[in-house]
């Protein structure tokens, strides 16, 4: 099946039930999307299909269909993902990291979405990731930041 | 007197004198093999520099977050007068010996003492480095060392105006004697004390930082695993066809007590495992938490080993106006890191290579060795970066097991743990249960303190040179009494492990975190007893004139203690010493309908020096998260041997919309560096719960708190 990631066209060799993300990290060799629950409780795999996210770890890879796969690797190619990411060094949001990538681009869907969220709409987009390093404060205030520069 | 406290501050002491460490830590002239072949210049085994200027710093320590190669990388820039950036770091290799920390006397990442380690011996690796770069110049000008200094890079003679790069000095260097104590800069710092950016930063926000789940080896196949769901059971038999049905997957492979099916990718492993029914037999099949809390507390009852004392207890107590009396009772928890627990390995031609990020590297090797019946020659450990640590890494038995999978598998294979599996097989923090009885004078005052700590061994085993002590464990008793000064004093120490076969460990905030939580809201409530505010309470005993007192009285002043507040919300507040640092919190709830919402934390630290206040401010601000979800939820249960909780669903932890706001104050100071990584943690609970006390009169002595009073997000 063929299945379009990154703006690049790859062939895959999979079971059609295999989740997107062992696609992107095992087969394709994107490891950026990382696995934290594998059921969508803590959005560790966010990517963006079709322009939305959504948590690989539980969209079968057929489900994908000619829709457009965004990683990690690539959001800073747009210029919301640009943003998000130059917030983030500038925040200095990261600790350990490995929510980071979900994070980020579930951060970029939200301000696509709506460019100047206010709090309640960050903690409303954003609850369904976690971090146990406890970013949550700064993920905040990076957001208001890379929302404030109007990249977005 | 060998109290713990003196054990602790000597430790502290040790840590920071330097020279032994350097020596015993970082054996000069030897290194990385692999670095030193291409090396120019490599003083020794944490500092390389290259002919073409590129100075790369060997990070003892695992990175899981709390800024080890940052601060490593700051600490190398001050003695070598160039920016933090130009530092590039790289990760120690498992290399018990090498890269021992020179407190701890192994490669161990834990007790918030990354930095403590690498306070002195980092700076004098990069100091020797620095005179060995001058001398090697001087010679080449025929000038005085004592003439030359370093600027950009580049080692400066200015009378004569030359200059020469490190990159051209490096080969020249590395023929110069090495000095044996290389004096270090002692003030006047250009980096240290400054928020440089993170080194890690860039490639964990464009996803190309390097975790162990992220190793891709030519030819690699992928494993999922499950051990026995009853604690202690074994694999008594399995069906490996459905597993094998599953496309995509190539083998199952049996251990005397786990399954693991193994796939082209982890997606086929994942779902061969799915697919197999194994059978468990034998175990503590008929354990449940019930049991373990009921011995613990029965443990209350039994006197223990003496940690420390001081006065006559008995005394005090027969001569008290009145006594106070508690018994505290704290669950079992897990660690919940986002990174499940991953290993790579392959075993090969009688050698053994892993890939992984590991708090023990060093240990790992040995018992991966040991397991596999090799030389700890024929084993190599790679260390990776770590999604979170928070101590169930400073545990191996999971690399053995992923060591035993790649036995029976004819190419490298990444064994990745399920949510599920890392849940019910943690090494959980264990049941802790504390009495502690308080003699009071006419005006409310402790004449005595008694505090029985019990607790699980754990340093018998993991630690037992340095915390382990005529049948105490040093760490579970640590701070039993707080900061404070009692004029007469008792706290023994009754061994409560758990049954064999459940893995318990370490975890973040340690002994500091049992007994914090024990002793601060006993502060509170015998405040309450006397009538008195509970800032003011603790003042009357605290040294005067000390760090704690100076930091509590900020901490007042940061929190506006004592202001008026809205309605429903109350105010607590907790302090510590520990890990080399002071520490307070001041917690703001609202009870809501029974609810309790915390809506605040003012958090103070005096850390010493603050080498990056940035990356201080993080572990404080994510310290405290971590702690808030313990005291709000954390309660790993057993039933019918078997632990119930799998996934974030049930065993739920603090979400953005649940996040307070975080004020983190850090006191100014020309102290030598403490930990920053666990006090945060360990203080949480109890302002939290000395909030709920004020709000409701009731006070609370077990954690999480009841569930009747937290929302569930
Ligand atoms: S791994 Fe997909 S939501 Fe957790
Ligand atoms: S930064 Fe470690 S889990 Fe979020």
């Amino acid at each position: 099946m063929k299945l379009k990631v990154n703006g690049k066209v790859h062939e895959i060799d999979s079971e059609p039930d295999t989740p997107l993300l062992w696609v992107l990290r095992d087969i394709i060799g994107l490891t950026g999307t990382k696995f934290g629950c594998g059921v969508a409780l803590c959005g560790a795999c966010t990517v963006h299909v079709g322009g939305e996210p959504r948590r690989s770890c539980i969209l079968p890879v057929s489900m994908v269909g000619d829709a457009d796969v965004l990683t990690i690797e690539a959001v800073g190619g747009t210029p919301v993902g640009k943003a998000v990411q130059d917030a983030w060094l500038k925040v200095e949001v990261v600790q350990c990291g490995y929510c980071q990538a979900g994070q980020i681009m579930q951060a970029a869907a939200l301000l696509t979405a709506n460019p100047a969220p206010d709090d309640g709409a960050i903690d409303r987009a954003m609850s369904g990731n976690i971090c146990r390093c406890g970013t949550y404060p700064r993920i905040r205030a990076a957001i208001h930041a890379a929302a404030k520069q109007g990249a977005v | 007197m060998a109290t713990h406290e003196l054990d602790r501050r000597s430790f502290v002491a040790v840590c920071l004198a330097g020279t032994a460490g350097l020596a015993l830590g970082f054996p000069l002239g030897e290194g990385n093999q692999a670095l030193a072949a291409e090396a120019a210049f490599r003083p020794n085994a944490i500092l390389a520099i290259g002919s073409d200027g590129a100075i790369t710093a060997t990070v003892p320590y695992a990175e899981m977050g709390q800024g080890a190669m940052t601060s490593i990388a700051m600490l190398v820039a001050e003695e070598l007068e160039v920016a933090p950036g130009m530092v590039k770091t790289v990760l120690a290799p498992g290399e018990n010996k090498l890269y021992a920390h020179p407190v701890l006397a192994e490669q161990i990442t834990g007790g918030s003492a990354s930095l403590r380690g690498s306070w002195a011996p980092i700076r004098k690796a990069a100091a020797s480095a620095r005179i060995m770069m001058i001398e090697a110049a001087a010679r080449q000008w025929g000038v005085k060392a004592g003439d030359c200094t370093l600027a950009d890079g580049r080692v400066v003679h200015a009378a004569s105006k030359r200059s020469a790069s490190f990159g051209d000095l490096a080969l020249a260097a590395s023929k110069m004697p090495v000095p044996a104590d290389p004096p270090i800069k002692t003030g006047g710092f250009k980096v240290i004390g400054t928020s440089a950016p993170r080194v890690d930063a860039a490639a964990k926000v464009d996803g190309s930082a390097l975790f162990g789940l992220d190793v891709r080896l030519p030819g690699m196949v992928y494993a999922a695993v499950q051990a026995s769901p009853v604690i202690g059971g074994k694999l008594a038999g399995v069906d490996p066809k459905p597993a094998l049905a599953v496309g995509g997957v190539t083998q199952v492979v049996t251990l005397p007590n786990a399954v693991a099916v193994v796939g082209r990718h982890t997606g086929a492993a994942r779902k061969g495992l799915a697919a197999i029914q194994p059978q468990w037999e034998g175990g503590l099949s008929s354990l449940s938490t019930a049991d373990l809390v009921s011995k613990a507390d029965a443990a209350l009852a039994q006197k223990g080993a003496t940690a420390y004392t001081k006065g006559d207890v008995a005394k005090a107590f027969a001569g008290a106006a009145s006594t106070f009396e508690a018994d505290y009772r704290m669950p079992m928890l897990a660690h919940a890191a986002m990174e499940p627990l991953n290993c790579t390995v392959e075993v090969r031609n009688g050698a053994c290579e892993i890939w992984v990020g590991s708090q023990v590297p060093g240990r790992a090797r040995i018992d991966v060795a040991k397991a596999l019946g090799l030389g700890e020659d024929q084993v190599k450990v790679n260390s990776y970066l770590i999604g979170g640590g928070f101590g169930r890494r400073l545990q191996s038995e999971w690399i053995v097991q992923a060591a035993l999978i790649a036995r029976d598998v004819k190419a490298p294979v990444k064994v990745v743990w399920s949510r599920e599996e890392d849940t019910r097989q943690d090494a959980y923090r264990y049941h802790n249960h504390s009495r502690v009885k308080v003699a009071l004078d006419a005006q409310g005052n402790p004449v005595a303190f008694d505090h029985r700590v019990v607790a699980p061994a754990i340093m018998q085993w993991f630690l037992p040179s340095l915390l382990w002590k005529d049948g105490v464990d040093l760490d579970a008793t640590n701070a039993a009494s707080g900061p404070y000064e009692f004029p007469n004093l008792l706290v023994d120490y009754v061994r409560n492990d758990p049954p064999e076969g459940l893995l318990v460990g370490n975890w973040r905030g340690v002994g500091e975190t049992r007994n914090g939580f024990v002793v601060e809201t006993v502060m509170d409530q015998l405040a309450a007893r006397a009538g008195v505010d509970p800032v003011a309470y603790r003042r009357r005993l605290l040294p005067p004139n000390s760090r704690i007192m100076t930091l509590l009285d900020r901490l007042a002043r940061e929190s506006g203690w004592g202001s008026p507040l809205p309605a429903g919300t109350a105010r607590g507040i907790a302090i510590q010493s520990g890990f080399g640092s002071h520490m307070g919190l001041v917690a703001q709830v609202r009870m809501d309908a029974g609810k309790v919402r915390v809506e605040r934390m003012t958090a103070v630290i005096d850390c010493g020096i603050a080498v990056n206040p940035n990356v201080v401010r993080q572990q404080i601000e994510g310290g405290l998260l971590f702690g808030l979800t313990a005291t709000l939820y954390s309660n790993i249960t057993i039933k019918d041997g078997r632990v119930v909780q799998s996934n974030f669903h049930d065993n739920p932890v603090v979400r953005m919309v649940n996040t307070p706001k975080i004020d983190v104050v850090i006191i100014d100071s020309k102290e030598d560096p403490g930990g920053v990584g666990e006090p945060g943690t360990a203080i949480v609970a109890p302002a939290i719960v000395n909030a709920v006390f004020a709000a409701t009169g009731k006070p609370l002595h077990e954690l999480p708190l009841p569930p009747s009073m937290v929302e569930r997000v």
